[in-house]
């Protein structure tokens, strides 16, 4: 039988579009979602005030994205729209992150298998419980996979290095100050392609995001740090090491 | 496609589609069926339902006050004692309204959805006025079942960071928006409500002072409206009264509200027409 002309196996057009997509993700910079005593904090390395990587999506629901803008904007705000229908729909407790982590999953599968070109992002879904026992973390690839992590995870670029200083130096209920700390440190270690391999890089307000969701604030439990109170508690942070 | 919402399969086009960042305009292109309004084409005019009754709000300098009073009527019986009617919208405003209970519940819900949702999808909240005319547009979208009986106004307030004042908003059946910069008032008791707060206000009132004549407004209308309920000291079932200033939105407690109640009924006591 001839093949037509440009023909590859799927084996080849798997391979080559995962390595496509993992091209676009390793540019990009790293971020971590990391457990603390009374929630889950996400981090960024993200210098602009406006386009933001972590987002609110529901009451105990959040997200955080690396990758291509566009993409993962596209992601988000179709998650928002699933789970405010269903909230509108149901009730408000009735929404969960598994059913947003499925819906993600399912979506990131089809277009890596139909389209020519898959999504280059890589995103986390987390829910905080009512107690640490209950959070939930969801990490999802470009390709579909979805793993459920425990304490924290790192996305992006050098998530590889990033996750070895988190395993390192993350504990289970430590206070907010020092997961923080533990993950600034770990997207220190973390040098994004294009910067010198051996320079000093030090992360401030004004190159991280920073949001959590905190158990213990009534209804939506989202809310970024920024300004004044990231740089208070990144000066304490400095004195707790 | 079976369920539109379903956790399993690929998200449906619509979601995935960029442009709106309206709740309601998103969900009448994925599930029309869930937005008020959708079951329009009864066969005649609807009765006997129950309807909500008065609410008033009431400005100070850097806030505002809404209060509405407990009770929804089915015909000459009361359906329900301890009723609320008056919700937060939002971190920076609230909304109560009257008339068909049913269809006023769903309107606020869907309300708050939305202004959730565009807080959520832009990062940013609307204005004081954007978020009355999408609540216009709402009542404009009710206007065939207002037409079969299902009537239903709101009553909207909040604080404008921009003016540092609070101002409110009311709407008739077929949306037509005014904006009232001293106190307002709708439902049944309404007129008695409004005459109440016309001898009462005052432009340098404090928020206390405001938390008074509003529920000293529905004192009176409950005097001469029978479909308003008054304070029910029996089973301590008070007014529910909200606040917003700059500080954001704040339902007071009962046991807040329970010494105003007192007071007026005190002075009532010894001057029955307040």
């Amino acid at each position: 039988m001839t093949m037509p002309f440009g023909y590859a196996s799927p084996e080849q057009q798997v391979r080559d579009k995962s390595e496509y997509a993992r091209k676009g993700i390793a540019r990009g910079r790293s971020v971590v979602v990391i457990t603390y005593a009374d929630g889950i904090l996400f981090v960024a390395e993200n210098p602009s005030a406006t386009l933001h990587k972590i987002s609110e999506i529901y009451d105990r629901i959040a997200f955080a994205a690396v990758g291509k803008y566009n993409e993962f904007e596209n992601l988000r705000t179709a998650g928002i729209r699933l789970m405010d229908s269903r909230g509108y729909m149901y009730d408000r407790r009735d929404v969960t992150s598994r059913a947003l982590a499925n819906a993600y999953a399912q979506t990131l599968g089809a277009i890596f298998t139909e389209s020519v070109k898959p999504y280059e992002v890589e995103i986390v879904v987390a829910e905080v419980g009512r107690s640490s026992d209950d959070d939930q973390i969801y990490r999802l690839t470009f390709d579909g996979s979805i793993a459920d992590e425990r304490g924290f995870v790192a996305i992006g670029g050098a998530s590889d290095q990033v996750t070895t200083s988190l395993k390192e130096h993350h504990r289970d209920g430590q206070p907010l100050a020092d997961a923080l700390r533990v993950a600034v440190q770990a997207l220190t270690v973390s040098v994004p392609p294009g910067l010198p391999q051996n320079g000093e890089r030090v992360l401030t307000e004004a190159n991280l995001e920073v949001g959590m969701l905190d158990r213990s604030r009534a209804r939506r439990q989202f809310k970024r740090i920024t300004g004044n109170a990231l740089a208070e508690l990144l000066a304490q942070t400095a004195t707790s090491s | 496609m079976a369920d539109p919402m379903g956790g399993a399969g690929r998200l449906p086009a619509v979601f995935m589609t960029p442009g709106t960042s309206s709740f309601t305009d998103f969900l009448s292109q994925s599930a029309p069926h869930l937005l008020p309004g959708a079951q329009s084409g009864l066969p005649g005019p609807v009765t006997e339902v129950a309807h909500g009754t008065t609410i008033v709000a009431v400005t100070f300098p850097g806030g505002v006050i809404m209060a509405g009073d407990r009770r929804a009527t089915q015909g000459h019986m009361i359906a329900q004692r301890d009723v609320e009617k008056v919700h937060h919208a939002d971190d920076f405003s609230c909304v109560g309204y009257a008339g068909t209970a049913g269809v006023g519940a769903e309107l606020i819900r869907l309300f708050q959805v939305e202004l959730e949702h565009y807080e959520k999808i832009e990062g940013a909240t609307l204005s004081l006025d954007a978020k009355a005319n999408r609540l216009a547009a709402m009542v404009k979208g009710n206007l065939p079942m207002a037409l079969q009986g299902l009537a239903v106004v709101p009553l909207f307030a909040g604080y404008d960071p921009d003016m540092d004042a609070g101002r409110i908003f009311s709407y008739d059946i077929a949306a037509a928006k005014s904006e009232e910069r001293t106190y307002e008032s709708i439902g049944s008791g309404s007129v008695f409500a409004k005459g109440s707060l016309k001898k009462r206000y005052r432009a340098q009132q404090t928020q206390a002072d405001a938390v008074r004549i509003a529920v000293e407004a529905l004192y009176d209308a409950a005097d001469d409206d029978s479909a308003t309920g008054g304070p029910d000291t029996i089973r301590r079932l008070y007014p529910i009264v909200a606040a917003v200033t700059s500080d954001g939105y704040r339902r007071y407690g009962d046991d807040e509200v329970e010494p105003v109640v007192t007071a007026i009924i005190a002075d009532r006591s010894t001057s029955a027409g307040g």
